[in-house]
């Protein structure tokens, strides 16, 4: 029989650490004129990225952002094994015509909000089980082409509730890999201090608590937040205090109410060292994003641009990251079905350099 | 398998209630207030506009028409500038059910498709929004027009 790597029920960690090796984060002017606007590679004005449609946008800005990834790690694509993409969009097309036109072999992943933990925990399987050296994952989202996927045209003059989250306009981009990054100016997935390394993974579960409301995404999701943070924590012996900060992806100021609340209820407080990207990434007041940023490319951008320098640099020692999604199309919400969430969770620690 | 399902629907019940409670909504009052002032000043402007037309000699069915057609540019105008949809937030109901409403949602449906095609695109998808009202508005004409007809034919009226 294989050496099993799993923890208690559904983690696993990897008996070599995965390291990342380059991330980059491009987003659009919304986000730019946020919080966290100096720490992403790229604030792009044009919400078009240089194309005609919203589609052709998010595939240009995705393809760009992976360029980058792949060029701050210092290879080009073919040095690339695989790539792992994902996007709202219906058949995953802004991915399709997005990291898959850049002649890397291509897979392409759906898991909403919560794409990023899904191609980080397949990546790492992928580096671990010596399926190839270096792998991209990349994930994005776009605030128009969102909007016209899953609610009304832009122009429709609408009134948004405020339990409603606003889509990204952003992509980020990881590139994973067997060994450390080699120190380089453009390169802060390496410093003095040392670099990240994924070292376990939490696969999360379906969890649907019977609602329906599609523009409380937070209410949707923060039960699978709850359901995959408690079971990490379980897994993996942990309390809440081993982690230097627990991020969920997207559950916006009422998701994140009710996961406190949820885990509380469980005994485990985590007010101390919880955030969330979909809060990190907007000023909700000054920027009217009412409950906070959503999107794959959230916590993507959140990750690759302020997340993971931390943990390189050495400020953050140990980190999960928890991108949380809410399953439901178009199709199944007009039919009445209800909305389950899922997240997976992510650790991510810092390693001291060798050399 | 029965008790199961009711004690889950009972979960599922407290837990939406839970989120009801958390969840801030717009004031209603407030809300009342915004809609009234947005949806008066559109039918304040038709009023002005009916009475220019008025003044310059045309009859009121005429006078109506012109009315009903500047707003309806008006609307698309703001739509394709971005304003209407400033509008709607602002004035809820407001924005949304004076004639103006009607047409922005037309335009912004013809604007957000028109990347897909004259056929597919815009022909297709411009009712989106708009076809229920236009369908339901048939229908509920057309049952009207029955009850008016047997009315009429019992001597009711």
């Amino acid at each position: 029989m294989k050496t099993q790597h799993t923890a208690g029920a559904s983690s696993f960690s990897f008996p070599e650490p995965v390291y990342v090796e380059s991330a980059a984060s491009i987003v659009s002017k919304k986000e730019g004129e946020g919080p966290l606007a100096g720490y992403f590679d790229r604030i792009c004005p044009d919400p078009m990225f240089g194309t005609k449609t919203w589609e052709g946008a998010e595939s240009a800005l995705q393809r760009e952002t992976a360029s980058l990834a792949i060029q701050k790690a210092g290879y080009s694509p073919k040095d690339i094994r695989m790539v792992l993409a994902g996007d709202l969009l219906a058949q995953t097309t802004a991915s399709s015509f997005g990291a898959a036109g850049l002649d890397i072999p291509f897979y392409g992943l759906y898991g909403a909000c919560s794409t990023m933990g899904e191609a980080l925990a397949l990546g790492a399987m992928c580096v671990s089980g010596g399926f190839g050296k270096h792998v991209a994952c990349v994930t994005s989202s776009h605030f128009a082409s969102a909007e016209k996927e899953f609610r009304f045209p832009l122009g429709y003059g609408n009134q948004r509730p405020f339990s409603a989250t606003w889509t990204v306009t952003g992509s980020g981009a990881v590139i994973l890999g067997d060994r450390p990054p080699a120190l380089s100016v453009d390169n802060a997935m390496r410093t003095d201090a040392g670099c990240v390394a994924l070292s376990g993974i939490t696969t999360g579960r379906l969890v649907d608590f019977g609602f329906k409301d599609s523009l409380n995404m937070g209410a949707c999701m923060a039960p699978a937040a709850c359901d995959t943070i408690f079971q990490n924590l379980q897994d993996f012996h942990r309390s809440p205090g081993d982690y230097d900060q627990i991020l969920t992806g997207d559950l916006g100021v009422i998701g994140t109410k009710i996961l406190l609340d949820l885990l509380r209820k469980k005994g485990i407080d985590l007010s101390e060292n919880h955030s969330d990207c979909g809060l990190l990434i907007f000023n909700c007041q000054s920027q009217d994003t009412h409950s906070g940023g959503s999107g794959c490319g959230c916590s993507a951008v959140v990750l690759a641009s302020y997340i993971l320098p931390k943990i390189a640099s050495g400020e953050w020692k140990r980190v999960l990251f928890v991108p949380t999604g809410a399953l439901l199309s178009k199709v199944s919400f007009n039919e009445g079905e209800s909305i389950p969430g899922i997240a997976h969770g992510v650790v991510l620690e810092h390693r001291e350099a060798e050399e | 398998m029965n008790a199961v399902s009711q004690k889950q629907k009972r979960k599922q019940k407290a837990y939406s209630d839970y989120v009801k409670q958390i969840t801030p909504t717009h004031s209603l009052p407030l809300n009342m207030l915004r809609a009234f002032v947005t949806g008066g000043g559109i039918c304040v402007l038709g009023q002005l506009i009916l009475g220019v037309a008025r003044g310059r000699g045309l009859d009121t069915d005429t006078a109506g028409t012109w009315c009903s057609v500047i707003l309806i540019f008006l609307s698309v105008l703001l739509t394709g500038l971005n304003i209407y949809p400033k509008i709607g937030q602002f004035g809820g109901a407001g924005g949304l059910v004076p004639i103006t409403g009607f047409a922005n949602s037309v335009a912004a449906s013809a604007i957000e498709f028109r990347a897909e095609g004259q056929v597919f695109g815009i022909g297709c998808k411009i009712f989106t929004i708009a076809g229920p009202v236009i369908l339901y508005g048939i229908l509920s004409s057309w049952i009207l027009g029955i009850i008016y007809y047997i009315l009429k034919l019992t001597g009711v009226m």
